[in-house]
């Protein structure tokens, strides 16, 4: 195997482009060594993107939105309180991504590049209509978060595409986002289900929202239904009745040993009941 | 395939190895530079038994590629202790009985170590949540989590 430390995405998108045999990127690593030590994945070409400049910083863009560099760890996102108070719902959901170890390595750009149905962090960035920046052969683009996973342990990215940052819009006033899980154990379990909201209020009213579910389909999902049955309500039972409906009906999952289907879509719409009124309340400044 | 070489600092001390970039942080510092306290439960980073800190962040060694760490600090079980005079919470464990076979033993001190110097009075909740990487299949969690309170409780009177 080959290791490689290059110091431009530019670089990191030519080397992996060019290289034969197997290649993979690596941020935190926590999926990649996994990988390699159950012998599922033994690259022949290791790109270590962490030297990169601006790879390890959060910066506030001109337009007040975030761009977080692609190394950023777990533990690093959780430290910064601004961008905490900005998006809550984004940050809970990467703090739930393994142990204290796997939160001092593990990214949110790993964690949507693995492909995991299950992907903690990846419901939230989706809610919050995150973007991701991806330096390719061909230049520079940037694609809605939602348009990367593609199934189980797969993206749409191309070969030479390198992920090179995230890109949270601003939050703006009157917003909140929430994300949760349920897991059989309280920690260091892989989600069974997972719903994320983001959502913006005029007094009372929800006047935008984004609905995500995680765990329930092949990929991450984006539920359009169940954020019409948010907008124009004040959070009343009829609208968290829809709600439920929505997510429910949009959940397409597996059945395995830590949950049955039926489980897996009901637990969604339990969930989204809840993040709701947590992102609810969190829009209207009390403290959650 | 070539080795490459990496230049650390492990405990105070700068040291190099060649490493086979496969190799973990943790297979090189059991074995190239033999500091074998660190332990592998898993290698997958599910028991915590590995735990170190790189520039001061807690982290499982079976994760992190031994080539990863040229330049960085590492910290690991073996320089807790001052010489012979042992550190608060590692006397603190052999006072509440903490350990049985004691092979998760090292990588919970090195973690706990880390949580005591980013919250010097966490409550149980937080020792627990802090430390839920870190398996244990002999104790029963218990006494452990009593040896971190008394010596957080220690460490910060006699601060
Ligand atoms: C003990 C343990 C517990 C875990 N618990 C959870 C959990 O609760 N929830 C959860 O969701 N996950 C969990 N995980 C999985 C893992 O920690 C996360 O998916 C993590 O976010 C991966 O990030 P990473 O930086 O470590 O990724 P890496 O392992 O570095 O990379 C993962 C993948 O992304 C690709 N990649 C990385 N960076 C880029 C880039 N810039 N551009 C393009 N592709 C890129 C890599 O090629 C690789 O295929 C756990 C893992 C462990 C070991
Ligand atoms: S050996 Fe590293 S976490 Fe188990
Ligand atoms: S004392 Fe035996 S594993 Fe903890």
């Amino acid at each position: 195997m080959d290791f490689h430390t290059p110091s431009s995405f530019e670089d990191a998108s030519k080397l992996a482009a060019e290289a034969t045999g197997l290649t993979r990127f690596l941020a935190g690593g926590t999926d990649v060594l996994v990988q390699m030590r159950s012998g599922t994945v033994l690259p022949d070409n290791l790109i270590d993107l962490k030297h990169i400049p601006g790879a390890q910083d959060i910066t506030r863009t001109p337009d007040g939105g975030w761009r977080i560099g692609i190394a950023v760890s777990g533990a690093r996102l959780g430290d910064h309180a601004e961008l905490v108070a900005d998006w809550p719902g984004v940050v809970e959901g990467m703090e739930l991504v393994g142990s204290t170890q796997v939160q001092g390595r593990a990214t949110l750009v790993g964690n949507l590049c693995n492909g995991s149905p299950a992907a903690d962090s990846v419901p939230g960035l989706v809610a919050a209509q995150a973007s991701v920046e991806i330096t390719g052969l061909t230049g520079v683009r940037t694609v809605p978060v939602e348009d990367i996973p593609a199934g189980p342990g797969k993206t749409t990215l191309q070969p030479g595409d390198v992920i090179s940052g995230i890109l949270l819009p601003p939050r703006g006033e009157n917003g909140g986002d929430a994300y949760q899980r349920f897991t059989p154990r309280t920690e260091m379990d892989i989600a069974v289900a997972g719903c994320a909201i983001s959502l913006r209020v005029d007094g009372d009213t929800i006047t935008e929202a984004r609905v995500a579910v995680g765990a329930v389909a092949p990929t991450v999902r984006l539920v359009p239904d169940a954020a019409d049955a948010l907008i124009g309500s004040t959070l009343d039972d009829a609208a968290i009745d829809a709600l439920v409906v929505a997510v429910r009906a949009a959940c397409n999952p597996i059945d395995d040993k830590r949950g049955t289907a039926e489980f897996r879509t009901d637990v969604a719409g339990v969930l989204a009941k809840r993040v709701a009124q947590i992102a609810y309340g969190r829009a209207k400044g009390e403290a959650q | 395939m070539s080795k490459i070489h990496v230049t650390t600092v492990v405990n105070g001390d700068e040291v190099e190895f060649l490493a086979d970039p496969r190799e973990t942080l943790l297979d090189c510092l059991r074995d190239h530079l033999g500091l074998t306290g660190s332990k592998e439960g898993c290698g997958t980073g599910d028991c915590g038994a590995c735990s170190v800190t790189v520039d001061g962040v807690l982290i499982s060694s079976c994760l992190m590629l031994g080539v990863e760490a040229q330049g960085k600090k590492i910290e690991t079980i073996e320089g807790m202790a001052n010489g012979e005079e042992l550190h608060p919470l590692q006397r603190k464990f052999i006072e509440h009985a903490a350990l049985q076979c004691g092979f998760c033993t090292p990588g919970i001190l090195v973690a706990a170590k880390a949580l005591l110097e980013k919250n010097p009075d966490p409550t149980e909740t937080e020792v627990r949540y802090w430390l839920a990487g870190n398996l244990c299949r002999c104790t029963g969690y218990d006494k452990i989590i009593r040896a971190v309170m008394d010596a957080a409780s220690e460490m910060r009177g006699a601060a």
